[in-house]
């Protein structure tokens, strides 16, 4: 498996042969706070690098979460419905958002590492 | 001026703490252009004694529905309000309240608000209810909106059996979205078939029962077709008493029910403050519009409840909110709470089944008077017929001896000529077998 | 990912280190440990009230379905005409008697804070006095008991006092044209962007589809202008917490329907160039809509016509002290200039030789109304009450209101500068904004210092509002409170404040310890929603 790069939007993307699993970076959990809900787009559907692809929703805020990369929806982690806290508890692993295929790679790995997503992040505060 | 605690002292003393030599130098933001050097050209303060004065001098000039042999119903309906409803109301710490945002100090409006919320489900059979909207008719609205929403479709379809006003309403609150509204023709005989306008771009089909004409209908055919296509049915109520005796919406397949609960709350009012009941499918609560009262527990583990999923709403949303609702109507819906509590379910049902006789009884007086036809087989507490004349200037003629005989479908379908003849009346179980006697004198009298 | 959360506000207001984590778990209504255990190892109740403050259960773990608050006779036997609609099965709703569904609300009451019971400084909601005399004038038959649609001839004091009321508005605002019907601000603020609209559209001009908002503005604003089809593009406040107006003016152009500003904004600031808002608003061919909101700060002072504004929404229930009533209902008015009246929602009053009449079609001179908003004509019982509260106060009165407002907020500005830290420079005007840079230091969030409040008996401020200050405290005391009442909150702020010095930040966290409830679990409520009452599962057979 592939080392995770992330956005300034604060999504991680990890490319495992040719599928790219999504989801939200641990900073972006504990900004959010415990997340309530997650609404995840259908399969099948093909998104644009920047499209806004799902909703996660703490109780005082509601948060877009983007495509980091073009592609088709190939799956969507489903657990998340029953089990939003997923996401506050391991949000770069069981706590994935989308899985998409047909994806560029080398747009994947234009973005950043995770050494360059955690200086971005201290940048912030 | 009574209200204001203020005394000069006080304003002298409160000026010299702040730093400012008179009241003018906080208002130095104000251009000086824009600044008021004289009152605005109104009369002065007034006592308390002047002021009843004034309005009672006013509210002389009407004629209260109490006052007369009531007939009127057509989206408004006069029910008797038990006397601890309005007592209960006025208690400040409903009426001077706000919205629970703080919940640890405002239990009672929020546990009300889920009580209330559960009647609103038990008596539409749906699943689940909001806190209230402002009235049936933007409830309507709201409906429809929201359908788009869980449907992604574009098509709205309004029953020529909907209210005029709640129609219009929904039509309004379309206009700038890219949906298509198709209404039916207003439908008098209770006959119109919606399923051939159902499409496959159509989010929701809107219907109302009893219609505005007064027909009962059964919608579960209406119900198969539109799930079969996707389709939302959205069934409006705007006399809820009927729910004590007629099958509810949820029965019948509705996915979202709106209702108008202003006779089993805040009363007449001549039109507002009324409450829209809002109710619908658990899967769908996320795409609801207004607010939810929701039950959690505290700190130390007791049950208590919240305002909840509000993450759907404008101050958290903004421009991406299911609506730009904000206020509800929170006191008029703890008057319904409070009437259905006292009615309960025997009362609420006797409730339903003494309008259903009243209303067999007008019915068959008005039936009886020659050369007036009853359009209405199935109906619940309201009627239409039709008379061998102009209805209003019937109604108003009759008015004159405090006979309100119903409303002029004239006077919800201005300048369509079929609609001249008709009226809608409507009987509840404030009528006496006196006022319908009047009534059918007095419309043989000016028919004869 | 973009999140919308309000600057400073805490992101788990539950989580945290058990800051307020939900503590151990206990039946509904079981006894609390409210004190210190006794020699005898007992603590608090046996029923888990403690004094005047009651448990209640819900109304459906009461009742039978037997009783009934109401005598209702039955009606003699006669043939259902239905339709073989009849209703099946029991509906589940429980039975009462009258005396005990009083008490049942009689002790729900008993749970709320009230501006009846003490300072309710709600900042931007104008939680002033409820004259009790407008409660009574409402309630007169001749205004209770009209239906909507009886003849006009029996209700021509009902429209007499529409016009009357909408008169009293045009007055205050200089503003030609009143329309009643919508049912709160919102509404209001849908209808008047909704005119705007159709105004534009009849000029020709489609094109126009933009709608400048400040940063700080009512969520409402953005999701109306929404609702109208318009885009929300947002412009930024200068560091005086005013509308930047060399921004405003870069973002104006010729697809810019309109500017929605709150004056006084939402800051509780006045803004100092809003005639030069309104000269390039107008010069873009834009129309300027305010958001009336906090028009008792210059009611009787200053009218909006005089500044400019085209069209302006009133919340009743604030300036005009409808009762809030728990969250509403709500009535919102809106004036607007000539050149917008033709497309006022419907209906009108109408004054004519007969009497007045009500133009409830779109024909004739009403041909171009953006529609209905909702049923019937408009909020009746808070325009009567509204009306009363006008002329109760006069236009000597609404003046002075205005006056006491800016007065006791500027009071408690000044009290509490030292103590909080006010967000801006300079006067405010009805209300006070102060940010969270005073309690970050002892990691208190604003939230906690709400929550203390509430255990020294007052209703906190409004937090996190506006967005664009850090841990917003927005504190408006109104006209009707006395010296002595906000003497009594300024010393409440600086006690706490002191117990903050004095190193007792641990009990804010934990805020409130008297109220009828503690924190309660918002995160709860929302992951695994109950949004009613559901009777229990059917037990498992006796064995």
């Amino acid at each position: 498996m592939t080392e995770p790069r992330y956005t300034s939007e604060h999504e991680w993307i990890r490319l495992d042969s040719g599928v790219a699993t999504v989801g939200i970076s641990a900073y972006a959990q504990e900004q959010l706070g415990d997340v309530v809900y997650v609404e995840l787009p259908e399969v099948g559907r093909k998104v644009a690098a920047g499209d806004n692809m799902a909703v996660v929703e703490s109780v005082k805020a509601a948060s877009e979460v983007y495509a980091p990369v073009a592609g088709e929806v190939a799956e969507v982690n489903a657990a998340l419905a029953d089990k939003p806290e997923t996401i506050n508890e391991d949000a770069e692993g069981t706590g994935w958002f989308v899985r998409l295929k047909g994806v560029d790679a080398a747009a994947v790995s234009a973005l950043m590492d995770a050494d360059a997503y955690k200086k971005y992040v201290s940048s912030l505060d | 001026m009574r209200y204001l605690p203020l005394d000069a002292d006080d304003r002298r003393a409160m000026l010299a703490r702040i730093g400012a030599a008179t009241i003018d130098d906080l208002f130095v933001d104000v251009p000086p252009a824009a600044r008021l050097s004289r009152p605005v050209d109104l009369p002065p303060h007034a006592g308390e004694i002047e002021v009843e004065r004034a309005l009672s001098a006013l509210a002389s000039r009407n004629v209260p529905a109490g006052a007369a042999a009531s007939f009127l119903g057509a989206g408004a309906y006069r029910h008797f309000i038990p006397a601890a409803v309005d007592h209960l109301i006025q208690r400040g710490e409903f009426l001077t309240s706000y919205t629970p945002y703080q919940p640890e100090i405002s239990q009672g409006t929020l546990q009300y608000l889920f009580e209330f919320q559960t009647q609103v489900a038990l008596i539409s059979g749906m699943e689940i209810a909001n806190a209230s909207l402002y009235d049936g008719a933007s409830g309507a609205a709201e409906a429809a909106q929201m359908a788009r929403r869980v449907t992604r479709r574009a098509g709205v379809v309004a029953s020529g059996g909907l209210h005029p006003h709640w129609r219009d309403t929904v039509a309004t609150g379309l206009r700038w979205s890219d949906a298509a509204l198709t209404t039916a023709p207003a439908d008098p005989s209770g006959t119109e078939d919606l399923t051939k306008l159902i499409g496959a771009d159509t989010a929701c089909v809107i219907v109302q029962n009893p219609t505005v004409f007064g027909h009962l209908r059964d919608l579960s055919p209406l119900a198969r077709a539109c799930q079969a296509n996707g389709t939302l049915l959205v069934v409006c109520v705007p006399e809820v008493a009927s729910l004590g005796v007629v099958e509810p919406p949820g029965a019948m397949g509705a996915d979202i029910f709106v209702g108008e609960g202003q006779g089993l709350g805040p009363g007449l009012n001549f039109g507002g403050p009324y409450l829209g009941l809002f109710a619908t499918r658990e899967r769908f609560v996320r795409q609801m519009p207004g607010r939810i009262a929701g039950q959690t527990v505290d700190v130390d583990g007791r049950r208590g409840w919240v305002l909840t999923l509000s993450t759907r709403e404008q101050h958290i949303r903004r421009e991406k909110a299911t609506s730009n609702i904000c206020t509800n109507s929170g006191l008029c819906a703890l008057a319904f709470t409070i009437h259905m509590a006292l009615l309960g379910e025997e009362g609420f049902r006797r409730l339903a089944r003494l309008n259903h006789a009243k209303a067999c009884r007008m019915a068959d007086r008005l039936g009886a008077i020659k050369g007036v036809s009853l359009l209405s087989d199935a109906f619940f507490n309201e009627v239409t017929v039709r008379l061998p004349v102009l209805a209003a200037p019937v109604v108003d003629a009759l008015a004159r001896d405090k006979v309100f005989a119903g409303v002029p479908a004239s006077r919800l379908y201005p300048g369509e000529k079929e609609m001249e003849t008709l009226l809608i009346s409507c009987a509840s179980e404030t009528t006496t077998e006196d006022d319908i006697e009047r009534l059918g004198a007095a419309l043989e009298g000016t028919l004869r | 990912m973009s999140a919308e959360t309000p600057p400073g506000a805490p992101r788990a207001p539950n989580a945290k280190s058990g800051r307020s984590a939900a503590g151990p778990r206990r039946p509904a209504g079981a006894p609390v440990a409210a004190a210190e255990a006794d020699a005898g190892g007992f603590t608090g109740t046996v029923s888990g009230n403690r004094a005047l403050a009651i448990e209640e259960p819900l109304l459906f773990e009461q009742g039978s379905r037997q009783r009934c608050g109401v005598d209702l006779p039955d009606p003699a036997n006669f043939k259902p005409r239905l339709g073989g609609l009849e209703r099946k099965g029991a509906i589940g709703l429980p039975g009462l008697s009258e005396s005990e569904v009083v008490r049942h609300f009689t002790r729900l009451s008993q749970k709320n804070y009230a501006i009846d019971a003490g300072l309710f400084p709600l900042g931007s909601c104008t939680m002033k006095h409820n004259p009790r005399l407008n409660e009574k004038m409402a309630r007169l038959p001749g205004f209770a008991d009209l239906h909507p649609l009886q003849p006009l001839s029996t209700v021509q004091g009902a429209l007499a006092l529409m016009d009357a009321l909408a008169h009293w508005l045009k007055q205050l605002t200089g503003m030609p044209a009143i329309a009643l019907p919508p049912a709160a601000g919102a509404q209001g603020e849908l209808c008047g962007m909704m005119v705007i609209r159709a105004a534009h559209d009849a000029a020709g001009q489609n094109a126009r589809r933009r709608v400048l908002v400040p940063e700080s503005a009512h969520g409402t604003n953005p999701a109306t202008a929404a609702l109208c089809g318009y885009h929300v593009d947002s412009i930024p406040a200068n560091a005086r917490g005013r509308v930047d107006v060399a921004a405003l003016r870069a973002k104006l152009g010729p697809d810019v329907a309109a500017l929605m500003l709150t004056n006084p904004n939402t800051c509780g600031l006045f803004e100092p160039e809003i005639l030069d808002i309104a000269a390039v608003v107008h010069g873009a061919g834009a129309y300027f809509y305010c958001d009336g909101a906090n028009f008792n700060a210059i009611v009787g002072k200053v009218r909006p016509a005089d500044l400019g504004i085209d069209v302006m929404h009133f919340n009743l229930h604030k300036t005009f002290s409808t009762p809030h009533g728990g969250g509403g209902p709500g009535s919102g008015p809106v004036a607007l200039v000539e050149a917008l009246a033709p497309f006022a929602p419907l209906p009108w009053v109408v004054a004519g030789p007969g009497g007045f009449a009500l133009r409830e079609d779109a024909v004739g001179d009403a041909a171009h109304t953006i529609g209905r908003l909702k049923a019937f004509h408009g909020q009746m019982g808070m325009f009567v009450r509204a009306y009363a509260y006008m002329l109760s106060h006069g236009s000597d009165g609404l003046r002075q209101v205005a006056e006491d407002a800016v007065l006791s907020a500027n009071y408690l500005l000044a009290a509490l500068r030292d103590t909080l830290t006010p967000a801006y420079d300079g006067p405010c005007m009805h209300e006070c904004l102060f940010d969270d840079g005073g309690l970050r230091a002892f990691d208190v969030s604003t939230l906690d210092f709400a929550k203390a409040l509430i255990d020294e008996g007052f209703h906190p401020t409004t937090i996190y509002f506006p967005l664009v200050v850090h841990g917003a405290m927005l504190v408006e005391p109104t006209e009707t409170e006395s010296k002595g009442e906000l003497d009594r909150f300024i010393a409440a702020v600086r006690g706490l404040k002191a117990r903050l010095d004095a190193g007792g930040a641990e009990r804010f966290r934990t805020a409130p310890h008297y109220s009828p409830r503690r924190r309660l679990d918002e995160t709860r409520a929302a992951r695994q929603p109950v949004l009613r009452w559901s009777p229990p599962a059917p037990r498992e057979a006796a064995e």
